[in-house]
């Protein structure tokens, strides 16, 4: 077991490194450092110069080694947008993004889940077929457009939800600003999450039916039934229990959907976190914000997916002691 | 060149088939590739058919400006069935030429993924070692980014490479190329574990041993199983491609909006749904909803038809 | 340092949001929003009416205006000539910044030189100005070069800045927006004004409290505001409507029917003074962006009267506008003093054949291409107005390449550098108001003279426009006193630069606000918008 976690993180690291290089590459070689800092009269002599100081003229691999010495430190240089310190700009906006895509995967698991199962063990129910069909509306309309009508359906004729934003109900705890202390500031979250949630929602749903009529299938439930347990029994504690595995990979790895797919439900609600950031850093083209977000977004599916490598010995007693060699959902 | 008797052996051969067969005991699947074949006829017919070139400035007239849909009100005019936006564009035509873009955006960009990704996996399955690593490794980075996202990060870097006149010139290869990259890994990581499950079967080896290439064998061999898999990713990804095109659009970094696509459209009309004018919305929004639902549909069906087990 | 008073802040917010439930009652919280954030808070960094009226609230001028645009004593109680040449102002006495220093003599010396200086954009205001000089701590002298009657006028829009403050922190001069520089003063912001700066999040938000030491009695009653720019038109009157916000400024006028329908929700709308109008390069001798090599087609007046006479500014009312624009042919509004209301006579719109025998007579009997620059987040559906200009011009041949896009990266690429450069554009749309002395001079001195760095003339020309005899006509009636003889030479010069066809005007947008009924304000015709005239009830 120790060997296999050693393994996924020497794997997480790697990967680490690989969005590492993508990211220093943008910030090196996609626009010139030297031109968004200096002004256009400066001299050529003054341009090398700086160069020199920023160390821009080392040995690429050694600016790499800088780099990510600097990003592991948060240290991502200046927004060439609005001039603040990267990091800075991240922080002050992610408990928004991460609050948001919190929510979001909370109404994923707490409705789509038991919808799988249900539309699993009954497939040809009615029921079953008519909310098959509701996911797939759910899958073929674009977020934005689901956004757009929530926001006309609650927030202007029904009047119930806020239309953008955290709303008022932030409350600052200094290093973090949060809506779940308020009423008003829960009530900012809901349209938001739903819109970010439907999508994943119908995914989870899905996955979770057919991973059902895979085992309900399998030998190990024909058996189950043959010893006559009832049916609550083998529908909850042998087919659900197998079906997990599947679903906790796809759900770790939503999260980190979730916190991307933000982009667009923060533009429909002018949502103050990171993904608004990001669009409008692609929009002027800010470069540092970009690969600081980059680097961030890898750094979460890595943490993420580590947390779901773990989950697996929960789940799974087979993983114990087979050392993880089984791992479902991989490559 | 095919013999009479070879077609009719073939068609005999499909409709006896199980996919057809599931096909036509399915009628909302008929229908579904009913409405995605006429959406995709009237969009490639769209020169043709659409009563105005939207695309053409010379033929608009701020005079027809915000015309309310024939149906809707006694102001409708013929002349533009679903109404004008504010330029005085008929919404009907521009609904025609914005599918006709959001489809050729949607297959050429699957085209990308699809091309790609059976390489990429091709080479990694059968040549294994460094370059099986690597190439995987890339695909897990790589899965790690929502594709809505790898195409953001392509259009942010095109955007700092080259002037903002030149993006708006080049801006649909920017979008096939984003869109396309980011869905690559799919096929890669089917074709490659088909790949390795076939390299030693016996037939292989006996290729082998009696001198034929590699490659052609993991072609002429591999390639035919995993077609249908591939189809099914495919199908898929075309609706998948098609609402990416039309989030990129709406965040305002997709098609310009003097050519615009479905997501531009709607993000045109979305600055003015509030004021009444609904129609400059809501018709690009269903006709891209219908459009994407109808091939989500067939994905649907095409998965479950391929793979017996959950029949 | 700056961490403990960032903590504390904190500290200080939790605790209101603890007692927020408590004191509700008397808690005046203002909530305003617009499409696009104040660009600086810097007040010298752009000449903009929205960022000038945003930092008014904490910096002030000397002069300030009134609820009918007229000048009152802000921070000095007394100004006027002493003789021709000379200007003196008297300052008020016992004004302290909002860090506990005094105002003195040193700090308006300090801020006009600033405003003079390298980086900042207020330049054009100090065409006239020799010396500036402290004569004692409360009295400051100014020698101009010759005569300027509106002198204190033009200076109204100035915020005056704390020496210390500035100097303390590294900001003596202002960033130069232009070349996206940025300093302390770009983030943070300290004067004496009604309001002081409590937490600026560039893109997010901006709040402003009131200054509990102000030298003047409020006449306002709020506790706080906050600024949220919101780019989604469709999501900003969502949020109108549904009350989470109080006010927003400039309201699309696809919007303005539907919101007067709205029981809780008023609509103020009047003519602005700033004209919106379409500039061509007519400087280079070849265009920067455009087919024909080797000559620039804009220096043929046929081709520049072609263009003026194919815009159909009654169809972008019309339809782009819905209603809420007044067409006009001249460079300045109604409501400015200059304006004349008989020259203010579009000519007829030509038929696309009789542009097109125009254009073959300059020698482009095919048309041409060129690139033309718009703004998509400045003025009232700036993006679309081009839009149509280009559909109108493609109707004469002209095919129109539009590249529109954020105002900041926009105006750093089309206007005129500090050192007098052109900016890179060929065609352009730009809206001016002469917000500072609201007299048609400002026009000629900031868009129609030929530009020059030495002089600060024309520095807002971006195409480069130039009239030796308008130049001539311009400098002398600004120092003319005799009214006659001043619009006789208005009169002239609004005759030449018209017959010239040197610029397309548009139109002047309508100024729509909507508010929620329970807010009272005031909207001056010139789009500034102060705080302190707000109550809520």
């Amino acid at each position: 077991m120790l060997a296999f976690i050693l393994r996924r993180i020497l794997q997480s690291i790697a990967v680490l490194l690989t969005v590492g290089v993508v990211a220093f590459s943008l910030f090196r070689y996609v626009g010139d450092p030297i031109n968004a800092m200096v002004g256009q009269d400066t001299s050529m002599e003054e341009r090398a110069a700086l160069r020199d100081k920023l160390g821009l003229s080392d040995p690429a691999p050694l600016q790499f080694l800088r780099f990510i010495g600097n990003a592991a430190q948060g240290k991502f240089g200046l927004s060439y947008r609005t001039s603040e310190p990267v990091g800075r700009l991240i922080l002050e906006r992610m408990p928004a993004t991460l609050e948001l895509s919190i929510c979001a995967s909370l109404f994923v698991m707490v409705l789509g889940i038991p919808m799988g199962v249900y539309t699993g063990l009954y497939p040809r129910h009615w029921s079953s077929r008519l909310l098959q069909a509701v996911s797939l509306v759910g899958v073929s309309l674009p977020p934005f457009l689901i956004g757009i009508l929530l926001i006309l359906l609650f927030a202007v004729v029904l009047r119930w939800l806020p239309s953008f934003g955290r709303g008022s109900g932030t409350v600052n705890l200094g290093w973090w600003t949060t809506n779940f202390l308020s009423w008003e500031g829960i009530k900012a979250l809901i349209l938001p999450s739903i819109t970010l949630g439907l999508f994943q929602l119908t995914l989870i749903m899905r996955l979770v039916r057919s991973e059902m009529l895979e085992v309900m299938r399998t030998d190990y439930i024909k058996f189950a039934r043959a010893r006559g347990l009832t049916n609550r029994a083998v529908n909850f504690g042998h087919a659900l229990k197998n079906t997990l595995m599947p679903v906790i990979t796809v759900a770790g790895l939503q999260l980190g959907a979730l916190i991307a797919f933000a982009i667009v439900t923060e533009t429909v609600f002018a949502w103050p976190g990171v993904g608004q950031l990001f669009i409008q850093s692609v929009q002027f083209s800010d470069i540092p914000v970009m690969a600081a977000y980059l680097m961030l977004i890898g750094f979460l599916f890595v943490i993420i997916n580590l947390v779901v490598d773990l989950l697996y010995f929960v789940v799974d007693p087979r993983l114990r002691s087979q050392g993880g060699a089984a791992r479902v959902g991989g490559h | 060149m095919w013999a009479d008797t070879d077609v009719k052996a073939w068609l005999a051969r499909a409709a006896d088939s199980d996919v057809w067969w599931s096909f036509k005991s399915s009628t909302l699947t008929i229908v579904a590739a009913g409405a995605t074949l006429l959406i995709i006829a009237i969009a490639l017919l769209s020169p043709l058919l659409a009563p105005h070139t939207p695309f053409d400035p010379a033929t608009l007239s701020l005079s027809d400006g915000l015309k309310p849909p024939v149906f809707w009100s006694a102001d409708g005019d013929w002349t533009f069935p679903l109404g004008t936006d504010d330029q005085g564009r008929d919404v009907l035509s521009s609904i025609m030429y914005g599918t006709r873009l959001s489809l050729l955006v949607g297959f050429a960009s699957v085209v990308v993924a699809m091309v790609l990704g059976i390489t990429l996996g091709l080479l990694s399955g059968y040549l294994g070692g460094m370059l099986d690593a690597v190439i995987m490794r890339v695909a897990d980075v790589q899965l790690t980014f929502p594709a809505i996202l790898v195409a953001l990060l392509i259009d942010g870097v095109v955007r700092g490479l080259i002037s903002v006149q030149r993006h708006d010139e080049i801006a649909i290869y920017v979008i096939v190329g984003a869109i396309g990259l980011s869905f690559w890994v799919q096929y890669a990581r089917t074709v490659r574990s088909s790949v390795l499950v076939e390299k030693n079967k016996e037939y292989v080896q006996a290729a082998r041993v009696i001198g034929l290439s590699p490659l052609l064998i993991m072609v002429r061999h591999v390639l035919p199983n995993v077609t249908g898999p591939v189809l099914v990713i495919a199908t898929l990804n075309l609706g998948l491609a098609i609402i990416s095109e039309a989030t990129l659009s709406f965040l305002g970094v997709g098609l310009p909006s003097t050519e615009p696509s479905l997501g531009t459209l709607i993000r045109l009309g979305n600055e003015v749904l509030q004021s009444g004018d609904w129609w400059i919305t809501v018709f690009p929004g269903a006709t891209l909803a219908a459009l994407v639902l109808a091939v989500n549909l067939l994905g649907d069906w095409l998965r479950d038809a391929l793979n017996p087990k959950l029949r | 340092m700056k961490f403990d008073f960032r903590h504390s802040m904190s500290v200080a917010a939790l605790v209101c949001a603890g007692l927020a439930t408590a004191t509700t009652a008397d808690a005046k919280t203002f909530k305003w929003a617009n499409s696009g954030d104040v660009s600086s808070m810097d007040p010298y960094a752009r000449q903009e009416t929205f960022l000038l009226t945003f930092t008014a609230n904490i910096y002030e001028g000397l002069v300030r205006r009134d609820k009918a645009l007229k000048l009152e004593p802000a921070l000095a109680v007394k100004w006027g000539q002493t003789d021709k040449n000379t200007w003196f102002f008297d300052l008020r006495q016992g004004v302290k910044f909002t860090d506990g220093t005094p105002f003195t003599a040193d700090d308006v010396v300090f801020s006009l030189n600033r405003a003079n200086g390298p980086g900042s954009n207020m330049g054009s205001n100090f065409a006239s100005v020799k010396e500036i000089k402290k004569v004692s701590d409360f009295r400051v002298e100014v020698t101009t070069k010759y005569p300027d009657p509106l002198l204190a006028d033009k200076w109204a829009a100035l915020g005056m800045m704390s020496k210390a403050w500035a100097e303390k922190n590294n900001a003596v001069n202002s960033a130069d927006m232009t070349k996206n520089e940025e300093n302390y003063s770009t983030r943070n912001a300290m004067g004496t004004g009604p309001f002081m700066l409590k937490e600026r999040k560039a893109g997010e938000k901006t709040i402003l409290v009131p200054n509990p030491g102000w030298w003047d009695k409020p006449t306002h009653n709020l506790t706080e505001v906050i600024f949220t720019p919101v780019a989604n038109p469709a999501t900003r009157v969502a949020a109108l409507k549904a009350g989470d916000i109080d006010m927003m400024y400039e309201v699309p006028p696809a919007d303005t029917e539907t919101l007067k329908k709205e029981a809780n929700i008023k609509v103020l709308e009047g003519p602005e003074t700033r004209v919106v109008y379409l500039g061509m390069d007519q400087e280079r001798d070849e265009l920067l962006e455009s087919n024909i090599k080797g000559k620039n087609p804009f220096k043929d007046k046929r081709v520049r009267e072609a263009f003026h006479r194919s815009v159909d500014v009654e169809a972008i009312k019309r339809t782009v506008m819905r209603g809420q624009s007044f067409p006009t042919d001249l460079m300045v509004a109604p409501g400015i003093n200059g304006y004349m209301k008989e020259l203010d006579k579009r000519p007829a719109l030509l038929k696309p054949e009789e542009a097109k025998k125009l254009l073959a007579a300059a020698g482009y009997p095919n048309g041409f291409e060129v690139g033309m620059d718009c703004p998509n987040d400045r003025y009232v559906n700036d993006e679309k107005i081009c839009q149509a200009v280009v559909a109108m011009l493609a109707k004469i041949g002209v095919k129109v390449n539009l590249r529109a896009q954020t105002r900041n990266l926009y105006f750093a690429k089309i206007l005129r550098k500090a050192d007098g450069k052109p900016g890179e554009t060929s065609f352009y749309m730009l809206g001016w108001s002469p917000a500072q002395t609201y007299d048609v001079h400002n026009v000629f001195e900031a868009l129609i003279q030929t530009p020059n760095a030495a002089s600060k003339k024309g520095m807002f020309n971006a195409g480069g426009y130039s009239n030796p005899a308008l130049d001539k006509l311009a400098d002398a009636l600004e120092q003319e006193t005799d009214k006659a003889k001043r619009n006789e030479m208005i009169k002239q010069a609004t005759k030449l630069y018209v017959d010239d066809y040197a610029y397309i005007p548009l139109h002047q947008q309508a100024v729509v606000w909507a508010a929620r009924k329970n807010i009272e304000l005031v909207q001056p015709a010139d789009n500034t918008f102060p705080l302190r005239f707000v109550t809520v009830k």
